[in-house]
Parts: C-alpha cells; structure tokens; sequence
C-alpha cells in the first residue's frame, strides 16, 4: 500500500489544509464541485471537510453512475430479466437501486428473476460461455472509465461467435454533463447554485485526457482541476482551485499527473470508438434529456445490442414523490434538505439512487457524517 | 484419507437420499465418517445425548449455523470455521469450552470426498483445540434444496468465578483492545467466491480464540467486555456494543492493523477493512489502567501478536462511533448497510 499511503500522510494533509486557510480569502465563500462521487467519497471517508475552513464548500455533483441513471432505464433492465427469462449481469452498485414502486433487481431476484452480480464484463463473457442455452446480457452503466471493458467483451464475443451474449449500454460522458449544468437555469440565470470551480474527475479522466475540459473552462470561466481520489489529492487540488479563483483564472490544471495526460489514453478511445457511437439524447437523472451525453451501440456490432435483441414495453417509470433525487444531483440542494433523508430513506432501504451507491451524496452523508451536521461541529482548528 | 465408494455402500460416491433414511446406509455414513474422524470417549458413547459430567461455575452455550459459499477456501474450510465460530462464541463470555455439538445438512450428490475433507478438517479444529464434538445430527435434503453442506454447531463451556464479561460493563474512559489485523477472512472468501486473483494469496485467520482468552483473563480478570468481530466486520461490532451500553467510542485508524495485501484488495474492490468479516480476531474492553498489561500478554500469544490498542469509550449520548483517520479529519463509523456492494469505478 506503499503508494496509497504517500497520499494519506497526516502532517502532509496538516501542511495543505494550512495552505488552504492562508490562500482562502476570509471575505468570499469558494464553492466548489467534485463532480465524482468517487471523490464525495473521499471527502466523507476521510474527513477531509474537517480540515477546510467554513468558506470552502463542496458541492456534491451528478458524478455517480449508479445515481445518474433513470428509473426508466432501470425498469427496463428489470423487464428484460423477467419477461425475456435472460441471465442479467450487473455490478454490484445496481442492485439495490430503487425502480418504479422501489422494485430493484436484488428484490426481481428474490422474486425468482436470474440476476447475477459480476466483477468485470470478463465474469458476463465466462457465464455466456458457461450458459450456451441462455441469453445473458450485461447491463453496462459508467462513465467513461468503465466503458472500454465493455467494448472489450463485444468485441471478445463476435470473436468467440457468442451468439447468446448481449449489452443493455447505458454509458455516459462527463463533459457533457458538466457542460449541460453550467448551462442549467440554476447556475447560469437564477444563481441559485454558485459554482466557483470544479474537481475534475480523475479515472474518467486517465481515459479522455484533460483536453475535453478545456472548452468549458474558457466558456464559462470556471476553473477545473483533474483530482485523483485519495484524501490529499483532493486538498491539494483544492488548494489549486482556490489559487486559480483568486487570481481570476479559468484553466484546465491536472493534479493528477501520475496518471492523466492531456491526450488520455489513446489506445482505449480507438477501440471505444471502434465499437460505440453518439446517441443524439439521453436522459440523466436529475439533469433530464442531455444532448450527445451518452453511448449506444454501432450498427456494426447490432447482434450484441440487448436494446434491438429484447423489446422492453412502454410503460410509464416513477421515481418516489418527494425524492430530492435530482435536485441533489444538480447541486442545488444538499442530501439533509431532502424531506425523507434519514426518515424512510436509509442505505437499508433507499427511495433513491443517490442513497445506495457509496459514491451517493446521501449515502456519504448517512455513512460518514449524518449527525454532525445538527448535533455538533467537530470541526477543529489546523495547527501550523 | 479419501472415502472408498465401497466404504460406504454406495456406488456414486456422493450423498444419496439414503444416506438421511435411518436405515443401514445412514449408520454406515455416520460410523464410516462422522464417528471415524471425529471419535472422542464422549461421542464414542453412541448415545444420541452426550452425558456429561456437571461441573462448577456457570455454563454457556451458543450455537451457530454455517452456510459459507465456496466451502473451501485459503486458510480454512466450513468445517474447520464451524468449530472456531462457535469456540470464539463460547470464549467471548470467558468461558472455558467443553466440548461441541454439530447437525450436518447434506445435499443429495454432494461428493463423498469433499464431506471426509470436511470433516476431517473439523476433526483436526477440535482436536487443536481440545474440545471433543460430544454428539451430532445428519440430514439429507433433496438436490436443490441445499447449497453442499450446512453445519450447525453448539459450543457448551464453563465460566469462571470471578469473571463478569458482560457488555453492561462497557464505560467510558476504557480501552479498546483489538487482537490482530482485521479484513483476512471476508477478503480471502471474497477472492475465491468471485474469482477474483491477487498477486498473493490472501489467508483466512479463521482460529479458535479460548486459549487467547484464557491467558488474558487470568493477566487480568478483571476485563469487562469480548467480542468477536465476524460478519460486518469491526464497524457492525462496535456498533452494537455502542448500542448496548449506551456509550460512544473513539478510533484511530492509524492504530488499526490491516495487512498490506488486504487493504489493497480492499482498495482495489471499493470495500472498507472495517466491514469486512473476520474469524479469529477479538476486541476487548478493560481499564485503562489494564490496558498496557494486557496488550503484552495478547501479543505473547500466537493469536495477538499484532493486538493494539485502537480507541477508548466515549460517554457520547448519540452512541457513535468514530474515527480519527490517517490524515487527521473525523468520520462517523457506521453499520454496514445491507451487503458490502463494490463500487463500479
């Protein structure tokens, strides 16, 4: 854990959030948006909120695959499971997400429907090998981090001639997303979420590189920084922002160059490219209908498209009355403004996505910091 | 030692609903395997009640139902984990074990082989520890209808005069003592169960804790509260002790042993050490007055060498949990919410 490690170092964060308090002017707030929720995750997991001074804020962002997707999408996969009697695989993170009247695959499994958790689009290719009589499909959700293995086993199957194997592809872009909420009502006209700068995502970005970025940077004047997900990655790409901010710049700054170039990984873009194209919408939850902002399946690989293999019937999706869901999902209100956070919406029974995965605001703020909001403020003071 | 189909009067050499009949076939399994591998004066009694001979204190018992998914895995198997989950039961109210009880439920095909590695796997566990299975159980459920092999398991034991663990004795200002490293057993069944490889094999620390326990007790009586941090981990533990007593507790995690290799396949599947399972590692409750003298004493045994202590009980009112982490914030160490679920990226 050597190399872990080098990120978590106590008098190094002692340094940084030191840092952080003598650049941070005390007159402005800085309100910043990790748009990862793997870095929400680190921010809660680490107690990195207790080393920043009140003016710096976190704003948690759509950053979550689990949590960005609609019900809809999320019905449809239970259907094809169930009327279509396929073998369905799905990361771990999925299976508890509430659907229409809080039907999740983990509850269509209990009611006899073959869901099967996996570890890598590799464990659905070996099921498809091992089931040759069954149709198993892989329902591919992720950013651009986890879409290159999928287009890996599509392509691994027509080699194999894996007649029974399919991908329901529900893979999204970040830039888009990003672009899409700097271009919302709530940032740009009614101000009712001030975003001063942004935590670039940092595996997302090991693939695209952190050129995409640079467009929106310049366009709307606001400041990114590529952050991996340790703890003092996260300050100190704070630390970054906060510079960039009071010095009235916009740039695109990577702090995470052990791993991200500006170009990405070029070998990884090719075979996405190969294998996936542009869908012309689709919906995000809590964002709506996003243009270009996800992925389908190229014609040329149509026989591995559950969406053209399997009819899913038009029904109508509804998320629970009540969920702030989208609204925490744009920023706009925090997880503890929710009405049924903490209530009825617990990690044991979510009402929402945002509640389930560990990268979920909500569940952040369940898991690691429910109480302290109201009940006391442990926040301490950083010695030099 | 493997299983002659012969041995046992079947051609298949796998458990047939026979095998659960009550007729000759079931006595041939449990005198050709149960009674052969685990025999003892007390078992050998062929009693279907062991008779035991009272003794002084007060007894405990606990049993434990095992349905481990794969059955065999590094550093143990199920019937090795059946004795030491129910031996550590016992132990936790530091009580000296007497002896066990085990009820098999087979599946129909189930290999014959893999039942005699089994059981000779709990035969070798008991041994070890030197607590005879007194009496036992089998039954034969048709194929689908169980997973290989359940074992149930009932520990009986005996505590000392003079030794009150009990969780109504957790106060603030105590010291909490962890025996060893936490995570090796959740993640070594976690990387067969999913197929998952990691450059080193990670091995259970599946073992039986009484003799742990008894040294400790007698440095120091006086301990106030054992507990055996098995499914959810460190976290789900702490938490219900938090609950019961009506206190909190504070945690450093820099003082929280956890293995190289297991913190990076933790880091690797997106899981916390803390929900991760263990089975043969104890978190103990004392004075701090006790706390420096029984750490020595549970780091001169085989089974603490890495013990630490990792926090003290708070008189916090909301019963939390939490934790100083490596970089010096503080978080809430919260129950593990349904199944630890990897994270996508």
């Amino acid at each position: 854990m050597k190399y872990a490690d080098e990120f978590r170092d106590r008098d190094l964060a002692k340094s940084i959030a030191l840092g952080i308090r003598q650049e941070a002017h005390p007159g402005r707030t800085y309100n910043l948006m990790e748009f990862c929720g793997g870095h929400t995750h680190a921010i809660f997991r680490y107690g990195v909120k207790d080393l920043m001074p009140e003016n710096v804020r976190f704003v948690h962002g759509p950053g979550c695959p689990v949590c960005v997707l609609p019900v809809r999408r999320l019905d449809d996969a239970v259907e094809i499971a169930e009327r279509h009697g396929v073998i369905l695989c799905t990361y771990g993170d999925m299976m508890r997400v509430p659907g229409t009247k809080q039907r999740s695959l983990i509850r269509a499994k209990a009611d006899g429907a073959d869901i099967r958790m996996v570890y890598s689009t590799m464990d659905a290719l070996k099921i498809a090998r091992d089931n040759p009589g069954r149709q198993v499909v892989f329902f591919a959700i992720g950013f651009e981090t986890t879409t290159p293995p999928t287009a890996v086993a599509i392509k691994q199957a027509r080699k194999e001639g894996l007649s029974n194997f399919s991908v329901f592809c529900n893979h999204v872009l970040t830039p888009s997303a990003i672009g899409h909420i700097l271009a919302s009502p709530e940032v740009r006209d009614l101000g009712t979420v001030r975003i001063d700068g942004f935590l670039g995502p940092s595996h997302v970005s090991s693939v695209i590189g952190s050129e995409p970025y640079e467009f929106f940077a310049e366009e709307f004047g606001k400041p990114v920084v590529i952050a991996g997900f340790e703890p003092l990655d996260v300050m100190q790409s704070t630390l970054m922002l906060i510079r960039q901010i009071n010095e009235g710049r916009h740039h695109v700054e990577n702090e995470y160059t052990r791993v991200v170039t500006r170009e990405g990984n070029l070998k990884a873009q090719d075979l996405v490219s190969k294998v996936f194209e542009l869908r012309q919408s689709f919906e995000w939850r809590g964002l709506g209908k996003v243009p270009y902002s996800a992925l389908k399946i190229r014609k040329d690989f149509a026989e591995f498209d559950a969406e053209k293999r399997f009819e899913v019937s038009e029904k109508v999706s509804r998320e629970v009355k009540s969920c702030e869901c989208p609204a925490i999902l744009r920023g706009v209100k925090k997880p503890t403004d929710c009405k049924l956070f903490g209530t009825v919406c617990t990690p044991d029974n979510p009402m929402g996505s945002c509640m389930v995965s560990s990268e979920g605001a909500c569940a952040a703020y369940w898991t690691y910091g429910r109480y302290r909001d109201k009940a006391r403020s442990p926040r301490r003071e950083v010695a030099a | 030692m493997n299983v002659a189909p012969s041995d046992l009067g079947r051609r298949t050499g796998t458990v047939d609903m026979v095998h659960g009949g009550g007729g000759r076939a079931m006595t041939e399994l449990i005198r050709d395997l149960f009674q052969r591998h685990l025999s003892n004066p007390i078992l050998d009694q062929g009693h279907d009640a062991a008779l035991l001979e009272a003794s002084s204190g007060r007894l405990v018992v606990s049993t434990d139902g095992h349905v481990i998914s794969p059955l065999f895995f590094p550093g143990g198997d199920i019937g090795s984990l059946s004795v030491h989950g129910t031996l550590n039961d016992v132990a936790m109210a530091g009580a000296r074990p007497l002896c066990l009880t085990a009820g098999f439920i087979l599946e129909e095909g189930f290999p014959l082989a893999d039942l005699e590695r089994i059981v000779m796997s709990m035969a070798a566990a008991a041994s070890e520890a030197g607590v005879p299975v007194a009496t036992g159980d089998t039954k034969v459920v048709e194929k689908g209808k169980g997973d290989g092999v359940f074992i149930t398991t009932t520990g009986l034991g005996v505590v000392p005069d003079g030794v009150e663990i009990s969780v109504t004795r957790a106060k603030p200002g105590q010291a909490i003592l962890l025996s060893g490293s936490i995570g090796d057993h959740g993640v070594a069944i976690l990387s067969k169960r999913e197929n998952l490889e990691f450059e080193t094999e990670i091995v259970s620390d599946s073992n039986a804790l009484h003799t742990l326990v008894a040294d400790m007790i007698e440095a120091v009586p006086d301990i106030a509260v054992l507990r055996d941090p098995t499914r959810g981990g460190l976290a789900a533990t702490l938490n219900e002790l938090a609950r019961a007593a009506g206190v909190g507790m504070h945690l450093d995690e820099s003082a929280i042993p956890v293995k190289g290799d297991v913190a990076a396949a933790c880091e690797l599947l997106g899981l916390d050490p803390l929900h991760v399972a263990n089975e043969g590692k104890l978190v103990c409750l004392c004075e701090q007055a006790d706390a420096d003298r029984l750490l020595s004493v549970m780091r001169a045994h085989p089974l603490g060498r890495d013990a630490a202590i990792i926090g003290r009980v708070t008189d916090d009112e909301a019963r939390l949990v939490e934790m100083e982490t490596e970089i010096g914030g503080l978080r809430v160490v919260d129950w593990l919410s349904g199944e630890q679920l990897p994270r996508i990226c």
